[in-house]
């Protein structure tokens, strides 16, 4: 749900055509400006958010100056959709998006506004926590985007019944890492679950940005998302490459990783079943588990942050993942509506929606909700990570944008694979 | 008896000089079909040839760039690897398919209550949809959880989907159960039309059934055999949706067919004007390949298999 990035593309199978029509048709279509109250339309993720979502709207309905109106679009086609509405002068008032480099795309030509420009919205950021903030924003700082869903943090899940069996500890750096592959490939089990079929693997990606962060720090990824010549051949990258083929070669993720998937029936079953110890995993984990068995999710599953690299430059506080969702604003819709609108983000009913949920906001007000979520240590687990976190690194794929990520991520899979060695690696990324 | 054959030439040249207005439809008929071909085909290859020319991403108005994404589409090296895994899949469809449906269609078409019975249950693939079918073959694919974990013996460590050759295997065997059925129905089709007088002479002169199958039956699927071939190139040509789900052109790059390289240039790489040059090429390769195969097989003369029945 969070990242079945194939499922979205179907749509665009039967898109083909439009590209060729919408082609000769239409180019630019600037949105002209409008009054600065009126009807919104809003596009959003479905999911099982939108419930909250549309309380949060029937409720600014009611007192707001103008309407907002919600349409949830299926995960499957949502960035084609948006991205085709946005070049045909179609595009929604407001809409959700993952933030990083599409968005900001956007903002270069203008199709989206800085949210402090919005009337009564100038210190409206503030009310978030910062490090979830940047995602949202352009390179100089200029916030595009308001969160309005949980932090989903990437940190590596394990089966605690299979650690006590083992008589081991979760490990807290790399090297209690490479000794623990050992002793379980002894026990017969996969030491770490990965899915490294061609269209999870996002989920190799992860640890080639944890990696890279512990080695090198967050200033290393920085540069390579600014584009600044040469970044993709810091050492730290090349490091971070070579760790990564020891692990494969010393089997820490079997052998048939290449084949396996993501999720229930997939790699998240393997460490459900005992199969296998461990997984890397974005926050979203804990209840694709609790979907498949909510006893092993409750009493099961445990959870630690990434490992510590020894020597490393990269604070082992820091943290990698999806900060958070963010609603923009085109440059057609009604600002004042709009600003109302996002206001109601920040409110007390919005954060407690979201907390039942299992969601984890990132407003300054959300600590106390917490409390009351339906597993307050996961959330509060959450919240300390991202709240102590120095940075939180957007998902590399998401903040490149896919004419980048797309061949990074074939060149991962080769690395994973056997295909690349680390040199090639870097080589071929480098190149892109 | 001269004069009775230039009776009949003159007869035959008058019956040419038709009436225009009786028989044959004027232009005006054909006038829905040509728009209809012109908004859905023409059109689009044109903005698609003309796109071609340009970079565009969709977002801003798109800008004439000339020659640029040629040259760099005869020297980029995925181009060139796609080409080849695309005919790799293609030849290794073509002739698995082939094979099949030809004997699949070939028995079906016998008058048994069985066969009728046995065969609407080898057609249920064709009315799935190939994304649902791919997704479920995906699960089934799984090498922990799926069949390879019980037929250890046959797949090893199950890692199907994570090398080259294995994930070719998995395409063409997914995409042969899917089209098959469709491609046997027409072998059916076309072998229930045979007239039974052959089979009844060839008995008489004590053919057997292997050779009333290569001396008949073969023979008479021949113009069935380029319509289902010519469906199968232009098919495997323009398909992507089952590397799409099952495969995702990996591992690596190892499955990306041409299709599926267009499709990823021009909605994950946003490089429309790229992708309309990939999108070129496909159009004049699958419209090649047709021509070539119809003339090598003699299908355009419109030769009968009947002649002499």
């Amino acid at each position: 749900m969070n990242r079945s990035r194939w499922t979205r593309t179907l749509f665009a199978s039967g898109a083909a055509l439009a590209v060729a029509v919408s082609a000769t048709g239409c180019g630019g279509g600037s949105t002209e400006a409008s009054s600065p109250t009126g009807d919104a339309s809003f596009w959003t993720l479905q999911d099982p958010t939108n419930t909250v979502q549309q309380a949060g709207i029937d409720a600014f309905n009611e007192t707001g100056d103008g309407t907002v109106t919600l349409d949830a679009v299926p995960s499957d086609g949502y960035l084609d959709k948006l991205r085709v509405s946005m070049g045909s002068g179609q595009a929604p008032d407001m809409f959700f998006s993952w933030g990083g480099g599409p968005m900001r795309e956007y903002a270069e030509a203008d199709r989206i506004v800085d949210i402090a420009s919005l009337p009564g919205a100038e210190n409206l950021a503030d009310q978030f926590l910062p490090s979830v903030l940047q995602a949202g924003s352009s390179d100089d700082g200029t916030v595009f985007g308001i969160p309005c869903r949980g932090t989903q943090p990437v940190f590596l899940f394990y089966n605690k019944q299979v650690f006590a069996d083992a008589g081991v500890e979760p490990p807290t750096t790399m090297s209690d890492l490479q000794d623990l592959v050992g002793t379980f490939q002894d026990r017969g089990i996969t030491p770490i679950a990965l899915a490294g079929e061609s269209s999870s693997s996002w989920t190799e990606l992860m640890w080639l940005s944890y990696l890279t962060d512990r080695i090198g720090g967050p200033e290393v990824f920085q540069r390579i998302e600014s584009g600044e010549e040469d970044a993709w051949r810091d050492p730290a990258v090349l490091q971070a490459a070579e760790t990564i083929q020891d692990l494969v070669d010393s089997g820490a993720f079997g052998t048939n990783f290449g084949s396996v998937g993501y999720g229930a029936g997939g790699s998240s079953t393997l460490v459900s079943s005992g199969q296998a110890a461990m997984q890397l995993m974005g926050s979203w984990e804990y209840a694709v588990q609790q979907e498949a068995s909510a006893d092993f999710a409750a009493n099961g599953l445990g959870y630690v942050p990434f490992p510590a690299v020894e020597g490393g430059a990269g604070d082992p506080d820091n943290i990698v993942g999806n900060p958070t969702n963010y609603v923009s604003v085109t440059s057609g819709a009604p600002s004042q509506t709009a600003a109302d609108y996002l206001e109601t983000l920040t409110s007390d009913e919005y954060v407690q929606g979201l907390v039942d949920l299992g969601e984890v906001p990132v407003t300054a007000n959300a600590e106390e909700a917490l409390a009351s979520a339906p597993n307050p240590d996961y959330a509060r687990f959450q919240f300390d990570l991202v709240a102590n976190a120095p940075t939180f690194t957007q998902s590399w794929d998401q903040a490149l944008g896919f004419e980048i990520a797309t061949p990074m991520l074939a060149a991962l899979q080769e690395l994973f694979n056997g295909q690349q060695t680390p040199e090639q690696f870097v080589d071929t990324v480098a190149a892109i | 008896m001269t004069s009775l054959t230039a009776a009949r030439a003159g007869r035959r040249s008058a019956e040419r000089r038709a009436d225009p207005s009786q028989g044959r439809p004027g232009v005006l008929w054909a006038l829905p079909g040509l728009l209809f071909f012109g908004i859905f085909a023409i059109v689009p290859m044109v903005g698609v040839l003309y796109l071609s020319f340009t970079d565009w991403d969709g977002l801003n108005v798109p800008s004439l760039i000339g020659l640029d994404n040629w040259t760099e589409f005869f020297s980029d090296s995925t181009v060139l690897s796609s080409t080849v895994v695309t005919f790799v899949l293609l030849i290794g469809n073509l002739v698995a398919q082939t094979i099949a449906a030809v004997l699949l269609g070939a028995w079906s078409a016998g008058p048994q209550r069985n066969r009728a019975i046995l065969s609407s249950i080898f057609f249920i693939p064709l009315v799935l949809s190939i994304a649902a079918a791919a997704v479920m073959w995906r699960q089934l694919l799984d090498p922990n959880f799926g069949v390879p974990s019980k037929l250890e013996w046959l797949f090893g460590d199950g890692n199907l989907l994570g090398t080259q050759t294995g994930a070719i295997a998995c395409l063409i065997a997914v995409g042969s159960w899917q089209y098959i059925p469709f491609h046997a129905l027409l072998y059916q089709g076309a072998a229930r039309a045979i007239p039974r007088s052959l089979y009844e002479a060839a008995e008489i002169d004590g053919a057997g059934r292997y050779r009333q199958f290569r001396a008949i039956t073969l023979p008479q699927l021949r113009n069935t055999m380029v319509t289902s071939m010519t469906f199968m190139i232009v098919g495997g040509l323009t398909a992507f949706e089952i590397v799409l789900v099952l495969t995702n052109g990996g591992p690596g790059s190892d499955t990306t067919i041409l299709p599926f390289l267009m499709y990823r240039e021009a909605f994950q790489s946003y490089n429309m004007g790229y992708a309309s040059t990939i999108a070129v090429l496909l159009l004049v390769l699958s419209t090649a390949v047709s021509l070539v195969l119809v003339r090598l097989t003699g299908y355009d003369r419109m030769k009968s298999t009947l002649e002499g029945v």
